[in-house]
């Protein structure tokens, strides 16, 4: 394929792209609004675009199962799923980041039940921050294309070996048609090497994987689980790099709009830092000295990138999509907190939680929460947190 | 040779791919029964194996008596992972990035993963084709976690969740019959054994290894420990379960049933419940009402098999 | 050989806790469960090999002259040994002498 610009579905686009990345395992389980991008790889597979094996599991459960057999084999190994999808699956997504198994997963972001809904917030990830997984988190069409390709690069590395997942905001981006363009097929391929499995599953080479852990050496085998997600960190930045260097498009773990001689920033994960810039665009010409910080790399977390982005700014404006239920806070705002304090120069935090199943914040929104949330922070008005546009 | 002999046991290979020092209970047939399956397979398998007592007793880290290529990864999905590995064998393999080798893939489980947890992926993965076998090593309990009922524990068996008592018989359900389950799925091959008929037992692995597609072995699996028996008495047990047809040995290949032994002489229930700890509290009228349903699901079953009584 | 798993350092954990070495579970020794041994009349034994197919632990071994007995470095002295061998050639004795 030469490189082209396309107007397509996030959706598609995405699918064409594990295309590209030469998947040899594709499992999945309808869910929305996940399905057009497993839809289109069955496509692509029946009409035989791409040489591989495409299992249609009878849950969500068995999806993430066989990706960790596939996986375990050596097989370049994908999956995509959502909400309710990601919480029956969440046993087994643990259990494949701590076997240390590479897959990508496109992860469309929904709100979990109940009152079942099927739009979009980050109620499922946050479900499932802890389970070892690395986290990236796009905007777009084009980072959603783009971070297949780093995915794989960065899961399937050596001296990674952890699954990463690519977040993606449910119909807000699955659903959208935008311009994406397209690498060539080199270039894809200078960029992405082989997947060569350390110790894969293979009657030449026998090993035992998964083994029962005794008191005596479970805390040990969770150090080296650690020490592999921090050690992705430098992996992840320099596939970014080089990303970057061979299409010009170049991502980091914290990136910021307007943030360098900004007072306060609001802090988006996902879609909504595209809406974040375009306000914060209309306020600075009102005089406001406000930024961006985007959070991308949600784990391992960037604590350096974000402290040099955060400290010395009088506020944050956090927007959190997700609510722990009689925790700090939204999630996001949370971890934030925890990485600036006790730091010198630490800005307050404001947290809002909005946008839950897909309720619809607007520009006109993103105004009303910065400047209130400005407001906010000047007061000392910072504990806890304001369900934005709640009712009663 | 008779496969219902054993005095051709110096036949059998003496390579063990399932190695001494796993921890298993004395006497435990189940693991025996592993021992023959990994004999009939042969080096070149890869097994998925459920959580369950031969996965704990096999790999406690940093050891493993595994000398094939081994995974375990959860109780109720060694069938899903059996899928991927066969998916991504077949794909790399095709895809020239791995060279071509015929490679049986297993998955292994209990009753409770393999009935109970499980089924739902079982039948997913018999559903969808995969080349693989499927082995289910019936000890008729969760023995692992101390013995409590799964769908597999045969009516009237005492065990911690379905104690005997005033007002209980113990297991008051029949037992779950997974191979008729399996058949259901119109897969090519189904089989049920015995680790106390080894050579019948190898003979199936090994004709299950073969066959193109989908393959369910149900392993009847004695366990001193949770049928409360001397440990001696494990291989004795497994054969009272035959000669009494409480557990008949047939095969299905492609729909067509097939008895694999027929008793010369079928004992009498009261032979292989007695002696059993897990069926000691049973009364004659319970026995009697046991034995009728023996005798109709072992007519069911000849039936099936075109055997005349 | 493997490291006591009370002595293994977490950087001397293979990536996911793989085991490298396969059949290592030999390195533990089951026989010391055991509170009775198989004891076998070498000159009453028919040389079949019951004894061997039916262990669970396969620790029967044909020696030299070809009876079999069984590897006391893992029987756990279940007794199916002497239970299944069709010509009574194998006792099971107290470990307590």
């Amino acid at each position: 394929m030469a490189r082209t610009r396309k107007g397509i579905e996030v959706s598609i686009a995405m699918a064409d792209a594990v295309a590209q990345a030469d998947v040899d395992v594709i499992a999945a389980y309808p869910i929305t609004p996940q399905t057009h991008i497993v839809e289109h790889l069955s496509e692509i597979v029946a009409e035989g675009h791409l040489d591989a094996e495409y299992v249609p599991v009878e849950s969500e459960h068995s999806a993430m199962s066989v990706c960790c057999g596939s996986s375990a084999v050596g097989a370049r190994t994908f999956t995509s799923t959502s909400s309710q999808g990601l919480a029956l699956m969440s046993e087994i997504f643990t259990i494949a980041a701590a076997m240390r198994l590479p897959m990508v997963m496109a992860l469309a972001n929904r709100s979990l039940s109940s009152p079942l809904s099927i739009w979009n917030d980050h109620s499922d990830v946050m479900s499932v921050r802890d389970a070892g997984w690395l986290h990236v988190f796009v905007e777009n069409g084009q980072e959603c294309y783009d971070n297949v390709f780093c995915g794989f690069r960065i899961s399937e590395d050596p001296e990674v070996m952890v699954p990463l997942a690519v977040n993606l905001d449910g119909f807000i981006l699955t659903h959208m048609i935008e311009p994406v363009i397209y690498e060539d097929d080199e270039t894809i391929k200078k960029y992405l090497p082989p997947f060569k499995m350390k110790n894969a599953l293979h009657p030449d080479n026998p090993v035992s994987m998964g083994c029962f852990g005794m008191p005596e050496i479970y805390t040990e085998t969770q150090m080296s689980r650690e020490q592999g997600v921090q050690n992705s960190y430098p992996t992840i930045v320099k596939a970014w790099k080089e990303w970057g260097d061979l299409t010009g498009r170049y991502y980091h773990p914290v990136e910021t709009y307007k943030a360098d001689d900004a007072e306060y920033c609001i802090v988006t994960m996902g879609s909504y830092g595209e809406t974040a810039m375009e306000v914060v665009d209309t306020l600075r010409k009102e005089g406001e000295k406000v930024g961006v910080v985007k959070i991308r790399l949600w784990r391992p977390f960037p604590f350096e990138d974000f402290r040099r982005a955060a400290l010395g700014k009088k506020s944050l404006i956090v927007i959190d999509r997700a609510i722990s239920f009689g925790g700090p806070g939204g999630p996001v705002a949370s971890e934030l907190r925890s990485a600036l304090y006790g730091r010198q120069g630490a800005p307050v935090i404001v947290n809002y939680i909005a946008g839950l199943a897909g309720r619809d914040v607007s520009r006109n929104d993103f105004r009303n929460i910065i400047l209130e949330g400005k407001a906010k922070a000047a007061k000392g008005d910072t504990d806890g947190f304001t369900l934005y546009g709640l009712r009663g | 040779m008779d496969k219902f002999s054993v005095y051709s046991a110096r036949l059998v290979d003496k390579t063990e791919n399932f190695t001494s020092g796993h921890r298993a209970c004395q006497g435990c047939a189940e693991a025996l029964a592993v021992r023959h399956v990994m004999k009939a397979l042969g080096r070149d398998t890869i097994v998925a194996m459920s959580t369950g007592c031969m996965e704990i007793i096999s790999s406690p880290l940093p050891l493993t008596s595994w000398k094939v290529p081994w995974i375990h990864n959860a109780f109720e999905n060694s069938s899903a992972v059996i899928s991927g590995v066969e998916a991504g064998m077949k794909a790399m393999m095709r895809k020239g990035k791995l060279p071509q080798k015929k490679i049986n893939f297993v998955a292994m489980g209990g009753d409770g993963s393999t009935a109970d947890i499980g089924m739902g992926q079982l039948s997913g993965a018999l559903e969808r084709g995969h080349d693989f076998v499927y082995v289910c090593y019936d000890n008729e309990a969760y023995m692992n976690t101390g013995i409590q009922r799964s769908s597999s524990t045969p009516y009237g068996a005492s065990t911690t969740t379905s104690p005997a008592g005033k007002l209980s018989i113990g297991q008051h359900t029949q037992k779950k019959n997974m191979a008729q389950i399996a058949v259901a799925h119109n897969i090519p091959y189904v089989a049920t054994a015995c680790s106390s008929y080894p050579f019948d037992l190898m003979d199936k692995v090994k004709r299950a290894a073969e066959t193109p597609g989908a393959a369910y072995i149900h392993v009847l699996s004695v366990c001193p420990t949770g049928w409360r028996i001397p440990t001696e008495d494990a291989i004795k047990y497994g054969r009272l379960a035959v000669d009494s047809c409480v557990f008949p040995l047939y095969e299905v290949i492609n729909g067509e049933y097939k008895l694999s032994y027929k008793p010369y002489k079928k004992l009498p229930l009261t032979e292989y419940l007695k002696g059993q700890g897990r069926f000691r509290h049973l009364t004659e009228t319970d026995i009697r009402h046991i034995q009728e349903q023996v005798d109709r699901d072992y007519a069911k079953i000849l039936k099936l098999c075109g055997e005349g009584k | 050989m493997a490291k006591p798993m009370d002595k293994i350092t977490w950087q001397e954990i293979e990536t996911g806790s793989v085991v490298l070495e396969i059949g290592s579970a030999r390195q533990y020794e089951t026989g010391s469960w055991r509170s009775e041994r198989p004891v076998v009349n070498a000159a009453q034994c028919i040389k079949c090999g019951v004894c061997w197919l039916f262990c669970p632990d396969s620790c029967v071994k044909q020696a030299a002259d070809g009876h079999f007995e069984a590897d006391l470095t893992y029987c756990k002295g279940c007794g199916i040994c002497a239970k299944e061998c069709p010509v009574g050639c194998i006792k099971m004795v107290s470990e307590e002498g």
